[in-house]
């Protein structure tokens, strides 16, 4: 009983959290400019972190917090680059 | 000791996360994370941030206090707006006294994670600071908001 | 599912509503970028996901852990902790980027400089 509950509710959510990464899709690959695209990766790639959560709350797999670990730090890194490049044309100077 | 230990403060936090990410107490890692944050402490020094002293740690609280419970009532906010459709985004300038870099930063991250207001802009000329409002009724009732909970206390902790 | 199975009612219904009420948040901050109509009104809608979110999804991790297995995983901290401070710092930057080039370009949406002078990449930095 329990244990259907809470498999339900995981599923409910990597759904919303799929729909939510769909949302995200569509702005990446809409633009219209450069720096929407990036906004739309920036929040794809958190709500990829999210989805990678809630597969571990159903494994119990600890890799699945790591992966999302490096997705956070990572994402972060490429966002900014991504921005830099944005601002000036070259990303190390 | 302030020769060895430049700042003692990342170097803490550094073993902190270390231990955090190994998820272990065992000599052998506490050994590794302390080697880690004097190493990385002196990295920093070459990189020579500017220096500030923090006090004030009631205010700091109380600070931290407010900035979450603004947090929560904007992330309801904003939620309304989304669903809602309609709101009348607009910039606001303000004019801002702090000079420190590191309070300014702080105030950035601040206005940043709280959502419904984006900070945009500081220009260091005219210390006039730009920021993106979702849903804006009145600016100078905003201005004055920052300006009051988040300029004032921060001002109070780093000058 | 082995393990789920024994998880007690009291915390499996706190799991549920938060792992629902994180995600759906979520869900709005993305649809908020599709709806909302202007580049500076969508930078706005990523921090529902990367502050409500996040907070709500790993709560619910951490208290399915410390009920199932008796210590706290401590990995969802810092995973609050490095999306609560780098989200703001990516959305920043994205934003100067984006009023740098709008002035650039001499759009309309974007309020001049107040002293008149054209921007220089080298005073947007934080």
């Amino acid at each position: 009983m329990n244990e259907l509950l809470v498999i339900w509710s995981i599923l409910a959510s990597q759904i919303l959290l799929g729909l939510a990464m769909a949302c995200a899709l569509f702005r990446v690959i809409r633009g219209p400019r450069a720096q929407d695209r990036i906004l739309g990766l920036d929040a794809l790639y958190i709500n990829a972190m999210l989805l990678l959560l809630t597969f571990g709350i159903r494994t119990a797999n600890s890799i699945y917090f790591e992966a999302a670990l490096i997705i956070a730090l990572l994402g972060f890194v490429s966002s900014i680059a991504f921005a830099k490049f944005l601002m000036r044309g070259e990303v190390i100077e | 000791m302030r020769y060895w230990f430049p700042y003692p403060l990342l170097s803490v936090s550094l073993l902190l996360f270390w231990l955090l990410i190994n998820q272990s107490l065992s000599p052998g890692h506490i050994l590794l994370g302390v080697l880690l944050g004097i190493a990385f402490a002196w990295a920093m020094v070459n990189l020579q941030p500017q220096k500030t002293r923090m006090s004030h740690y009631g205010t700091a609280a109380r600070l931290v206090a407010h900035v979450a419970v603004d947090v929560f009532a904007s992330n309801i906010a904003v939620i309304g707006v989304i669903l809602r459709g309609r709101a009348k985004p607009g910039f606001v300038a303000i004019d801002i006294g702090l000079r420190d870099e590191n309070a300014l930063a702080f105030l950035a991250c601040i206005v940043t994670a709280t959502p419904g207001t984006a900070w945009v802009e500081f220009d260091r000329q005219t210390s006039v600071l730009l920021i993106h409002v979702l849903d804006l009724d009145d600016a100078h009732v905003l201005a004055e908001l920052i300006k009051s909970r988040y300029e004032t206390p921060l001002k109070e902790i780093f000058e | 599912m082995t393990h789920l199975t024994d998880l007690p009612l009291w915390a499996a219904i706190p799991v549920c509503i938060l792992l629902l009420a994180g995600s759906a948040v979520t869900l709005v901050g993305s649809i908020g970028l599709i709806r909302l109509k202007t580049f500076y009104g969508r930078l706005h809608a990523p921090t529902l996901g990367s502050s409500a979110g996040t907070v709500l999804i790993c709560l619910a991790s951490m208290i399915t852990f410390a009920v199932l297995q008796n210590r706290w995983i401590f990995h969802e901290v810092l995973i609050i902790v490095f999306i609560v401070l780098t989200t703001p710092v990516t959305l920043m930057l994205l934003g100067q980027a984006a009023l740098y080039r709008d002035r650039i370009e001499d759009s309309e949406v974007v309020p001049r400089k107040a002293a008149g002078e054209t921007p220089s990449p080298s005073e947007a930095d934080i």
